[in-house]
């Protein structure tokens, strides 16, 4: 149990904990059992289905409620005479600024995306208060303590960049079933059901051909009195059949690759075989409930259909569509709680991997994938919701000596299951945490304000109001008091070339960029270069001080994230290797180390990408990365273990060992050993 | 795999589970039954954990009245004394656990787990003893292994800071994956009573320290007739003198056995939360592991000590006798 002076501590703290999902509930419970007694609790979300398995303080009953306050009232059942307060918001709103965070002892993270990590990590670093942050994906967790000064901040170390795939990877040569889904989600289904005037790439890639972009628009249209059947199947045709005809005439592209075969619907459907009861079923009008599986009597989501059972399930969600959504036509954006959305989806990624030699997948894997699910249950929440607390009550007693990093592995890492690593230092160059300031290549008479802001502010630096100087002029600045020739000034100003500004950004000058929500501040000197390589440096520009982790490794680790939902579960190639490769370079590192420089070093987890909404040259795959901010900020930071074990940067000069164990048995907590060497 | 498939109803609740388990484990976790005794904050956690993952049946066996200290680090408890006045810990626990998942049965045994028979066992998958003394333990393991069909058998304990995990599944086969490829293994477990009469000077040089000091206070305990727990700072002299004891009979150096160490275990009465919910979600991992015989399961003890922030397993067997 915990000290007398432990527990006063406890008592007398006061706490924000942000999330109350998965790791928030067990969080919510260990603090209130541990002792504490003023917590806030921040969370947006609202309760469902697919959160009870393990978010335990809720009920069926609980399904559409506020998570933050059905949490609170969950808990004050078992410990009613401490002080929860709830909110149900969005951490990012304005309410929760630098003094909001400066009432409290300590910030506890139990998010799920990246853009919320960075967020509190920004004001938690402009309030002086520690933080630590957390995530779970199945049964790997890891725990963090960020101090300011002391240890690494959120955001020290590289940050994997959002999943993204060639755009040809996806039009043209997919070799991964993710390349399937990616291709129905966001351009397929994108293109039939959503903003019409948003740019797709099936516009471009089709008209590859023959075909100017303007007859292929008509494709896609639905002329006025046709017939929703002949519709799908025409769409059907187009798609799966007449577009890879058109790929294949061109010889060069499947050299070394397997040609698709095209696919007619004629060919996999007999004319008379088609579709199911839509006038039975779906009566009540209740649009959720309108399912293409339903109809055609498919039951089990686990199952994988075949290519005509596909084929139906395409042609008939496409006509519940017309027939019982018509209205949101146009409009519709994928969601992965959207039944018909989901089975569409589904059937157009198998007929497409079919047609490629793809294997096929269940609607409950594709729906994964698709959904970018992160796989969760209960058991790690509750290990790393107590490891949390740990690390918090070491805060709340200044122990920073003690603070940890610690992993949960799947599988024993030197017989460990939960493992501890000394923290880090604070990356001196972090545009986050430190002052040094970063460098923009750029082509000052090319690159339009705008992309500067899109791209470089919004993308890589996470601010959302940003106000961007040169020297004491204002270029641009987002806010709710700013009146209207401010407004168009600036509206003005996005439209320019960098060095046609008013006060022009050319090589040479430094560019102040600041979020006054987060109360970040970063200055960037700019550099001239004339010419950007369109394959490797996409935005045009290159931000260099701000890290970021290759990009084949991200590819592979994403796509192992996706391959890793399909319903044999336990098996996640890609932690598993990415344990290894921490345990052999933690080792590495941990003999570097000196156990007395703990109290000046730190503990870090790097996380991922960044928010960027690419919408040029790649598709986005945005939401899968921030979704899985988690496991990217585990392999960035083993990563960076790797980097510095090998380049040995960064690190402490290294002590003997034998010293290091006479200082660590002259501890008083040395009762049990503490570094092997 | 053959058998019933999950009704949608299970699909939606596990859908994130699956994602990681997958449907065969599933359904396999649905038809098991779960016997639990010894109510305390860490076998709460080891409840919930495993009612959320969706066993088919979860009984508790725990008579005991709902006192202060029953409160301490279990959530299950509404501290309302109109609430579970005359009611055992079980009863009051049950209540709870049957709230967090309609779909798993929970339900309340009478009687002291040392009483209960061999037959009643039978009934079960998995038994976790907690809090309970060395001959308890020693008993019902016993028990288990008596029985033709292949029970899991574990105990577990916190105490102060530190909490230790004893898993028996006596001759066990799953399938693990690594880098894509699916092994068979198989594993072959000792009971506790011998694990624990593996010559100390036998095993490897760093295990754990607590394995050392448990069996200290656990003897202490049965050398003195105390239940589970009840023991103080008062019994510093008298543990440090058995220590010695054994520490000669073993050949054994007993500065392997910290005093320090030793102090914690007999002050922690009270569980320490977050160690509960460290240990708790361990073992419930390992349940639901055993039960689907997928991933390869803790082999034989595993420690968990705050103060390091450690979660170590220790494989204590007999080399001759184990394989």
């Amino acid at each position: 149990m915990a000290s007398e002076q432990q527990l006063d501590a406890i008592k007398g703290a006061k706490v924000l904990m942000v999330g109350a999902g998965g790791i928030g509930c067990e969080l919510l419970k260990t603090l209130a059992l541990s002792g504490f007694q003023d917590i806030h609790i921040i969370d947006m979300d609202t309760i469902e289905v697919s959160n009870l398995n393990r978010q335990f303080l809720f009920r069926q009953s609980h399904v559409g409620q506020s998570k933050a306050k059905v949490a609170r009232d969950a808990v004050l059942k078992f410990r009613p005479h401490i002080s929860i307060t709830a909110h149900h918001a969005n951490i990012k709103s304005s309410e929760f600024n630098v003094d909001f965070f400066k009432q409290f002892d300590v910030i506890l993270n139990g998010l799920d995306n990246l853009g919320a990590r960075r967020h509190v990590n920004r004001i938690r670093l402009a309030a002086g208060v520690p933080l630590v942050e957390s995530g779970t994906t199945g049964f790997l967790g890891q725990v963090a303590v960020h101090v300011k000064d002391i240890t690494e901040c959120y955001e020290c170390y590289p940050k994997p960049a959002p999943k993204s795939y060639p755009v040809c990877t996806i039009t043209n040569t997919p070799s991964k079933f993710v390349h399937c889904i990616v291709w129905a989600k966001d351009l397929l289904f994108a293109k039939l059901f959503g903003d019409k005037n948003q740019d797709n790439d099936l516009n471009v890639r089709s008209s590859d051909g023959a075909s100017s972009s303007e007859h292929v628009d008509d494709i896609f249209e639905r002329k006025n009195d046709e017939d929703t059947d002949c519709y799908g199947r025409r769409i059907y045709d187009h798609v799966f059949g007449y577009n890879i005809e058109l790929a294949l005439s061109n010889d060069e592209t499947w050299k070394n690759r397997t040609r698709p075969k095209p696919i007619y619907s004629r060919d996999v459907l007999s004319d008379n075989q088609q579709n199911g009861n839509l006038d039975q079923s779906c009566s009540s009008g209740d649009l959720a409930s309108v399912s293409a599986m339903a109809t055609l009597g498919l039951k089990n989501p686990q199952d994988v259909w075949n290519l005509a059972e596909n084929s139906n399930v395409f042609l008939e969600a496409l006509k519940l569509f017309f027939s019982k959504r018509e209205k949101e036509i146009g409009s519709l954006a994928f969601d992965k709680d959207d039944q018909l959305a989901v089975e569409f989806v589904t059937a157009a990624a198998n007929i497409r991997a079919a047609s490629f030699g793809i294997p096929m997948h269940s609607l409950f894997e594709a729906k994964g994938i698709a959904g970018n699910i992160v796989h969760a249950v209960a058991t790690t929440n509750a290990v790393v919701a107590g490891l949390i607390v740990i690390e918090a009550i070491k805060l709340l007693n200044k122990d920073l000596e003690n603070v940890r990093m610690t992993f949960c592995n799947e599988h024993p890492k030197r017989k460990m299951l939960l493992m501890p690593v000394e923290p880090f230092e604070p990356n001196k160059s972090c545009f986050v945490c430190s002052t040094t300031p970063l460098t923009l290549e750029v082509n000052a008479s090319r690159t339009k304000f705008r992309d500067f802001i899109e791209k470089i502010v919004r993308a890589k630096l996470g601010m959302n109001l940003p106000i961007v100087m040169q020297g004491t002029s204002l270029l641009y600045e987002v806010g709710d008091d700013l009146d209207e020739d401010e407004i168009r000034n600036y509206e003005a100003n996005l439209e320019k070339v960098l060095c046609k500004l008013p006060s022009p950004v050319i090589g040479g000058t430094l560019v102040t960029v600041e979020d006054f929500h987060q109360q970040l501040s970063c200055e960037i000197n700019i550099k001239q270069r004339e010419d950007f390589d369109e394959e490797k440096e996409p935005d045009g520009m290159v931000l260099i001080g701000w890290l970021q982790v290759p990009t084949d490794t991200e590819n592979k680790t994403s796509a192992q994230n996706g391959e890793s939902t399909s319903g044999t579960g336990t098996d996640q190639a890609a932690p598993l290797e990415i344990a290894e490769i921490g345990e052999t370079e933690v080792n590495a590192v941990s003999k570097k180390r000196n156990f007395s420089e703990l109290s000046n070093s730190s503990v870090s987890h790097p996380s991922c990408g960044n928010d960027t909404k690419c919408k040029n040259k790649e598709i986005a795959f945005c939401t899968l990365l921030l979704r899985m901010a988690y496991e990217m900020a585990f392999f960035a930071f083993l990563l960076e273990l790797r980097r510095r074990a090998f380049v040995g940067v960064q690190l402490p000069v290294a002590a003997s060992i034998s010293s290091a164990r006479n200082q660590i048995s002259s501890l008083p907590r040395s009762d049990l050993s503490m570094e092997s060497g | 795999m053959d058998g019933d498939a999950l009704t949608e109803q299970e699909t939606a609740l596990y859908d994130r589970q699956i994602r990681v388990w997958g449907a065969d484990a599933q359904r396999r976790l649905s038809k098991a039954h779960v016997l639990v005794g010894g109510m305390k904050g860490t076998v709460a956690e080891v409840c919930k954990n495993i009612v959320l993952a969706g066993v088919g049946s979860l009984t508790l066996v725990d008579d005991s009245p709902v006192t202060e200290e029953a409160l301490n680090a279990n959530f299950l408890i509404t501290p309302d004394e109109k609430l579970f006045a005359g009611r055992s810990i079980a009863e009051v626990c049950c209540d709870s656990l049957k709230d967090f998942n309609p779909m798993v049965h929970v339900s309340v045994e009478k009687g002291d787990l040392s009483s209960l028979s061999t037959d009643f066992f039978e009934k079960f998958d998995v038994i976790i003893v907690s809090n309970s003394s060395l001959s308890t333990k020693k008993a019902i393991n016993e028990k288990c292994r008596k029985l033709s069909k292949r029970i899991a058998f574990y105990s577990v304990d916190c105490r102060d800071s530190c909490g230790e995990i004893f898993v028996d599944l006596q001759d066990h086969s799953c399938t693990k994956k690594q880098v894509n490829e699916t092994f068979e293994c198989r594993l072959q477990y000792p009971s506790f009573a011998e694990a624990i009469a593996v010559p100390w000077k036998n095993l490897p040089k760093r295990v754990s320290k607590l394995f050392f000091a448990m069996r200290v206070i656990e003897k202490f305990e049965e050398s003195e007739a105390r239940s589970s727990g009840e023991i103080s700072l008062a019994d510093l002299p008298n543990v440090l003198k058995l220590r010695k004891e054994l520490c000669e009979a073993q050949l054994f150096n007993e500065s392997q056995i910290p005093d320090s160490l030793l102090e914690r275990l007999l002050l922690g009465k009270l569980e320490f939360p977050p160690v509960c919910a460290i240990i708790g979600g361990i073992l419930g991992q390992e349940v639901i592991k055993a039960i689907s015989c997928k991933g390869e399961p803790i082999k034989n003890f595993f420690y968990f000590d705050a103060m390091d922030g450690k979660g170590v397993i220790e494989d204590i067997s007999n080399p001759n006798s184990a394989s």
